[in-house]
């Protein structure tokens, strides 16, 4: 676990200083590379810089201890966000971000294992990483292990049945451990997750399958750091996200899951990231 | 032999804790043993047979043996991907166990028949496939994959196989500890073997000298050596498999790699019978895997040889 910061003489969460460089950093290689999932990456990015930088245990992560936190980016498609984020505190070099879609890359399109680095599973087909991440809990539990795992899904993701055989799977086995982050951006691959396949009440769902729920604001670092502080699992954080936050001509629209932006569209999100 | 494999996987989990035993809900009367003395490394993940996948590979990932048992193509095709992602791609030391393999659950129907396991698991290099005759081989199976740290798929017969007799020549196939100067070859894998050796020793009886190997593993490993050992001599292959990409074509692509000079052909299942309903004999004969029509054919390519 972080430092705490909770009482009346509150620090603010070094989360929100770092989240600046790593957006800009998301910005510069998806157009450089000229690849896409721009809006999902930016909906995902301040739930990753909290985890990475206020819940996690870094230095058991970089030991690779077997009783360290595990976290799934099972959203695979916002794998650039994942990457700025690994940089930024330390698990990925400068000239491997660089590089990322380059030929011989380690840093594919959709988030990447590779042997000896920190990323624990690779993703890219949805559905994989919250059965993935019920194993390595239920491995933490039986090592009697403090270590939790984080398993970051999109709500597209909830069309999956292997989502709900979790829901089913991580309350039989009662573990408290898990943690299930919904990068809820309303918006899915073709249009909104409500015209597509409804999921609301995607909370009292959650609910009834005797899970924990928290409702947040997916940008509020505060309220990340809040919930995401919850030990009482399985634990499901709806954090409510907008597509292409922080740039107007982003948000809220289906065309950046898939567009790449040009140098004048570049250069104007950099300066609304900036201001 | 599904039997035997609860013994021996309950014998090893005794004095291994990291072993685990998987089900997707089924095994009734087959796991009971295990279940009752090692409730703490048995698993029921309910009927879902991906999350169970996925949370098996997530399990080996933090240092788990977990074996996950199912029937037929449950284990298999129902979960191809999370095999393919999450198993073999991140080489999880994962023991995918299929039981019933073939027809062995009869009447049951097309639903309850893997015969066509070996073609999609073998695609993945990164896993090992062991496909025993009886239950010797079963514990030939099990030891070598638990000596083993690495992704594998276990193809169990339904149960009641019967004991072939053999003796292990080699590191990787099971044979007759027998050279001699043979007219062909008979190469099998599973509980097909029972008929072969039927209608190897009608054969026999006739005059035949033929040259016996099981393949309790598939591998290029095993196939080599029974092709080093049977140089260029007329071979039939035979499984419980459709012929599309199963034993006998990964017999075919090494033997034609290697410049293998003796004709191969091969008994299998043809896929056109899969609507067929019936005991598993009835099955066999139908597809031409019972013994007399295996030595019809065997006989058969031993005189076209000659």
């Amino acid at each position: 676990m972080g430092p705490k910061k909770s009482g009346i003489e509150q620090v603010p969460l070094s989360s929100i200083k770092d989240v600046g460089s790593i957006k800009e950093n998301i910005l510069r290689i998806v157009h450089k590379a000229n690849s896409s999932h721009l809006g999902s990456c930016l909906s995902v990015v301040d739930i990753l810089t909290v985890i990475y930088s206020e819940i996690v245990d870094k230095v058991a992560i970089k030991n690779k201890d077997k009783k360290r936190d595990i976290v799934i980016m099972s959203k695979g498609h916002a794998a650039a966000a994942y990457y700025a984020v690994l940089n930024k505190y330390g698990y990925i070099s400068n000239l491997e971000l660089e590089n990322y879609l380059e030929d011989g890359t380690k840093l594919g399109g959709h988030v990447h294992h590779f042997e000896n680095n920190f990323i624990e599973l690779s993703t890219g087909s949805l559905g994989h990483g919250l059965p993935y991440g019920v194993g390595t809990a239920l491995a933490q539990k039986k090592f009697n292990s403090s270590g939790r795992t984080f398993v970051i899904i999109s709500d597209g993701e909830c069309d999956e049945g292997t989502t709900w055989e979790c829901a089913l799977l991580a309350n039989q086995y009662q573990l408290s451990n898990l943690v299930v982050i919904i990068d809820r951006n309303l918006i899915q691959s073709l249009d909104s997750t409500e015209s597509v396949l409804a999921l609301e009440p995607l909370a009292a769902k959650w609910t009834s399958f005797n899970w924990n729920v928290r409702e947040i604001d997916g940008h509020s670092h505060e309220e990340l750091f809040s919930a995401l502080s919850d030990t009482r699992g399985p634990l499901c954080i709806i954090a409510n996200t907008t597509k292409g936050k922080g740039v107007s001509f982003m948000e809220g629209k289906v065309l950046w899951h898939y567009k790449s932006p040009t140098d004048e569209e570049y250069a104007d999100a950099l300066r609304e990231i900036q201001g | 032999m599904r039997n035997t494999f609860a013994a021996e996987l309950l014998k090893a989990a005794r004095n291994d804790s990291t072993i685990l035993l998987i089900t997707g809900d089924l095994g009734f009367g087959v796991l009971d043993e295990f279940r009752s003395e090692l409730p703490e490394q048995f698993i029921n993940s309910g009927v879902a047979e991906q999350s169970m996948m996925s949370m098996a590979a997530g399990l080996a990932s933090q240092g788990f043996r977990p074996f996950v048992y199912s029937i037929a193509n449950f284990p298999t095709f129902r979960c191809l991907e999370q095999i393919r992602n999450d198993v073999s791609y991140m080489k999880n030391p994962v023991t995918i166990v299929s039981v019933g393999a073939g027809m062995g659950y009869g009447a049951h129907g097309y639903s309850h028949h893997a015969i066509e396991d070996i073609a999609v698991i073998r695609i993945f290099k990164d896993i090992e496939i062991y496909s025993p005759s009886d239950q010797e081989e079963t514990i030939f199976c099990i030891d070598k994959i638990l000596n083993r740290s690495v992704p594998s798929y276990l193809r169990l017969g339904k149960g009641g196989e019967l004991s072939l007799k053999l003796s292990y020549g080699f590191e990787h196939t099971n044979r007759e500890k027998i050279t001699g100067d043979f007219q062909g070859a008979v190469f099998w894998t599973g509980a097909i073997g029972s008929e072969v050796l039927k209608a190897k020793g009608q054969l026999e009886g006739e005059g035949f000298r033929i040259s016996a190997t099981s393949f309790p593993e598939i591998s290029k490993e095993a196939i080599c050596e029974a092709l080093n050992f049977n140089v260029d001599l007329p071979i039939l292959t035979v499984e419980e498999h459709v012929f599309e990409g199963g034993f006998g074509s990964s017999v075919l692509e090494i033997a034609s790699d290697i410049g293998h000079k003796g004709r191969i052909t091969r008994l299998g299942i043809d896929s056109r019978n899969k609507h067929q309903l019936g005991s598993q004999s009835f099955l066999r004969e139908l597809n031409g895997l019972n013994s007399p029509s295996i030595a019809i054919k065997l006989k058969a390519l031993m005189e076209s040889a000659t």
